[in-house]
């Protein structure tokens, strides 16, 4: 009976989590091995600095960041960039004072300015609102496994595009394997050796995605090695309550249990 | 407690007597933590521990979440964000309150389903069961404006769907709809009191506990095999039950401690795997998401809701009835509330002169179905309202009425019940008497 | 709770005590595990924090102009004396010595905390090409009731305060009026050439 009852509480959470998109809309996502993925998982610091890099150079013109704040950059456990390029990074973007109501340079406890004029979306959050993985038939087991795929998805958007072209009432759309409907909006914005590393790294696409990618789940979840922290704690601190807990309910009922009268 | 025969608290110093004699506070505390409780509990028992534990959990870290958050349409979603990135340790308390939401639902649904395998619900703890609905009710408010309150997409588009469900109310409904958004359509005003509502419900759920305790410490635990304890005399309760300090406080607390090792875990590695990711985006008016969802924990009733579509032949019955005033939209209302209510009514629907499910050995099977018809229910509420999903969306909401509507008050007049213990003890010794354990 | 006596006393009663002790302890550990994050949620956040140190760019303050900036939630005075202001407020020197209401410095970069309050004493060292106390950066705040004093305003040619009437001199004293003490001064240094950090 329990283990009935017992199949039933772990299908819950199994199937729960499929709630997101079931029909795949033919979204072809590939699986990328993030360095962050994982219970062990930590950000690659020169990744998030690649990226942020990709981000200023092929994606700030019109995407904006209006939920990270530019200081975070120098944070621990992120892209650790130090102060003072902080401060010199941030000059580069425009905000308006919220005393005087003009414009001016950014500083480093400023945000990322916003930046709709393209009609794109902001990117604070792009890698937590998208989910890659879907299914198998609603219930969850791919995300269970390979996480929410996010990221993924984002670096299969960016080298998806098949090249083809179509106009539709007077907007340009760009064929996409990754995006669902197959057509998307934003032109290509990465090519081949666009970017180039000042450490030399490999600067396909697919790298500046990957790149670009990681950059944008830390601007997303600065506070991933943080939370993975205390998770391990936490876990490890109460499988030792639950160990003493466990004794000392044993040794509780000992008396109980084996004897003819209470 | 009322009905078993126990020592009860008594006054020892002078200071005690003083304050027992003005307030006997101590005393009731005493006897609560001493309950008599029967001795052959399974693990099936624990989960009030967890609930209160969650109701706990969310109080406290919703208090704590409400220093930071700014219920106002146009700061609420980055006000979040600001819990999320700047605020010290906002980002754990965050995930902490929202996958708290989640346990407690899990919690319940287990809760609620030993009740109905091993009959908790019939005579004498209607009561009980009637307040525990009660609790699951506000619960369900509860989260529900919860997740409205980061405003994003799944939280302004399911507030929309679910306050339109008021307004399929024929006549009075869209008055009421009205009345619950503050205006024509989901906005700040709507925001604003859902906020006010959702800090103040989760006291009113508390309330409602005490009182659920209070009702179940009158008629005493049910236990695994629904036989009562005996009430002859203080020393055949004994032989019956154990105080509740330290048996199963300790007990409780040990299963908690082994959920919250995966809580914890989940919350550290996966705290966004439970939840949608259309939440991330901004609410728009103007755009609706592609698949609107609720949480996982209310999938199984938004099966229902959507289960009776304007085909299907019951509907097309209560039309013609009703004279038109009971339409699609209108029925799936009705069997929204009435699944969940139906549940309330369990007392008096079954007829089985046998409360556990232990020694129903029909019951078994058709309860287990049901089992898997919730599971059922939750996969198809995730799933888009198409073929085959809606075809199996009705059978399964079929079930889960005719389970109670049929099955339950039937089965009491047709079943051969198994022979049951005569006593607690009994059946204790049966699991842990000294055959089958040597002396310690 | 009898059964569990029933070896007390022996060997077994001290370990069952010391699982008993490690249980409860361990308990205590998580319950105190739990509420700092609790408490330490309500210290300042990461952006607020951020905040108690502001970089300003006082390149466009022309002599005889004042900038004012918010830090930490209060307004900050930073004046760029003309070379008649800095003359004057000299000679206020000389003649206010030993008569002050307040003859402290109040400046928190000075490591004596008694310092008189000299002009000196209260303005900032000068970038390189500026003579001696052409920049002199203070609280906007009247150490009154809190209220923002008015610049090039009062009797000594500083600061005036509306709402009681205390007037400070052009080095940001109190020389007459209800206000006990000279305006204090921020933590403050030169970051290059035209900037200054404050706090």
């Amino acid at each position: 009976m329990f283990r009935k009852i017992a199949l039933s509480a772990v299908s819950v959470l199994v199937l729960s989590g499929g709630a997101a998109l079931s029909e795949g809309a033919k979204q072809h996502i590939e699986d990328v091995a993030f360095a962050h993925e994982g219970p062990f998982g930590k950000f690659d610091q020169f990744q998030l600095q690649r990226g942020l890099q990709v981000f200023t150079e092929g994606c700030s013109g019109c995407h904006g960041l209006k939920f990270v704040p530019i200081r975070t950059l120098s944070d621990a456990g992120g892209p650790g960039l130090p102060e003072d390029q902080v401060r010199a990074y941030a000059k580069n973007y425009f905000v308006i004072d919220k005393e005087t109501g003009e414009e001016r340079e950014a500083s480093p406890t400023d945000n990322f300015p916003a930046n709709a004029g393209a009609g794109a979306p902001d990117l604070s959050l792009m890698a937590k609102s998208r989910a890659g993985f879907h299914g198998p038939y609603g219930t969850g087991i791919n995300q269970l496994f390979r996480g929410m795929g996010g990221p993924e998805y984002l670096v299969s958007l960016l080298t998806g595009y098949t090249g083809e072209v179509k106009e539709e009432f007077g907007a340009t759309l760009y064929a996409n394997t990754a995006f669902p409907g197959g057509w998307i909006a934003m032109s290509p914005p990465l090519e081949d050796g666009q970017v180039t590393y000042a450490d030399g790294h490999a600067n396909s696409t697919h790298h500046m995605a990957e790149d670009v990618a990681s950059f944008l789940v830390w601007a997303a979840e600065p506070n991933m090695m943080a939370r993975k922290n205390a998770g391990f704690v936490s876990v490890i601190f109460l499988l030792i309550l639950s160990t003493l807990l466990y004794l000392t309910n044993k040794q509780i009922w000992a008396g109980i249990k084996g004897k003819k009268h209470a | 407690m009322a009905g078993i025969p126990h020592d009860h608290y008594e006054p020892k110093t002078s200071g005690q007597r003083w304050l027992h004699s003005r307030l006997p506070i101590v005393g009731l505390m005493y006897d609560t933590i001493m309950a008599p409780t029967p001795r052959n509990l399974n693990w099936m028992w624990i989960w009030g521990i967890v609930l209160t534990f969650c109701l706990a959990l969310q109080i406290v870290t919703g208090i704590v979440l409400a220093m930071h958050y700014t219920p106002n349409v146009d700061m609420a979603f980055a006000s979040v964000e600001h819990i999320m990135r700047n605020v010290n340790g906002g980002h754990m308390l965050r995930y902490l309150h929202q996958n708290g939401a989640s346990l407690f639902f899990f919690a319940v649904y287990l809760h609620i389903f030993r009740g109905l395998y091993y009959g908790s619900y019939k005579a004498p703890r209607e009561v009980t069961w009637i307040i525990g609905m009660l609790i699951y009710v506000a619960m369900m408010a509860t989260a529900f404006m919860g997740y409205v309150l980061p405003w994003g997409q799944m939280s302004f588009w399911g507030a929309t769907v679910i306050t339109g469900l008021f307004g399929a109310i024929p006549g009075i409904g869209e008055p009421i709809q009205t009345l619950l958004l503050g205006g024509p359509a989901v906005d700040n005003a709507t925001l604003n009191r859902f906020f006010s509502l959702h800090y103040l419900l989760p006291f009113v759920i508390a309330a409602l506990v005490a009182v659920h305790i209070w009702a179940f410490h009158t008629t005493g635990n049910n236990n695994p095999t629904g036989v009562e304890v005996r009430r002859g005399s203080k020393e055949e309760a004994e032989r019956d039950t154990l105080p509740f300090w330290p048996y199963f406080v300790i007990k409780d607390l040990f299963a908690l401690a082994v959920i919250l090792v995966v809580f914890f875990a989940i919350v550290g590695f996966m705290p966004n795997y439970l939840g949608h990711p259309d939440n991330y985006i901004e609410a728009n008016p103007l755009v609706t998401p592609a698949h609107i969802v609720p949480e996982w924990y209310f999938l199984p009733f938004y099966a229902i809701l959507r289960a009776f579509t304007a085909d299907v032949w019951v509907v097309i019955a209560a039309e013609w009835v009703s004279f038109g005033i009971i339409d699609a939209k209108f029925f799936g209302v009705l069997a929204f509330f009435a699944s969940v209510l139906i549940i309330g009514f369990a007392p008096w629907l079954d007829t089985s002169s046998v409360r556990s499910g232990r020694y129903r050995p029909m019951f078994k099977m058709w309860f287990a179905l049901l089992c898997i018809d919730f599971v059922v229910l939750m996969w198809c509420g995730a799933m888009p309202a198409e073929e085959p999903y809606a075809t199996i969306s009705l059978i399964a909401s079929a079930y889960w009425f005719g389970y109670f509507l049929i099955i339950l008050p039937l089965l009491g007049l047709i079943e051969k019940p198994l022979a049951q213990p005569a006593t607690i003890e009994e059946d204790f010794n049966a699991h842990y008497g000294p055959k089958s354990h040597p002396a310690e | 709770m009898s059964h569990a006596d029933d070896h007390a006393g022996t060997g077994e009663g001290t370990r069952r005590n010391f699982l008993y002790y490690a249980t409860a302890g361990a308990g205590v550990v998580a319950t105190g595990a739990a509420v700092w994050p609790l408490v330490n949620q309500m210290n300042p956040s990461a952006d607020t924090r951020a905040l108690a140190s502001i970089l300003v760019d006082i390149s466009t303050v022309e002599p005889g102009t004042q900038l004012t900036v918010k830090w930490r939630g209060k307004p900050v005075f930073i004046r760029h004396r003309t070379g008649e202001e800095i003359a004057l407020a000299q000679a206020q020197d000389t003649e206010a010595a030993g008569n002050l209401p307040d003859p402290v410095a109040r400046n928190a970069n000075l490591a004596d905390e008694t310092a008189e309050a000299t002009d000196g004493n209260r303005t900032i060292p000068s970038p390189e090409g500026e003579g001696v106390g052409a920049w002199i950066v203070q609280m906007g705040v009247c150490t009154h009731l809190g209220c923002v004093p008015l610049g090039n305003a009062g009797e000594f040619g500083g600061w005036f305060c509306p709402c009681h009437g205390s007037h400070y001199d052009l080095a940001g004293r109190i020389r007459k009026g209800p206000a006990p003490r000279n305006l204090p001064i921020p933590p403050v240094s030169w970051v290059d050439g035209s900037t200054i950090k404050l706090g």
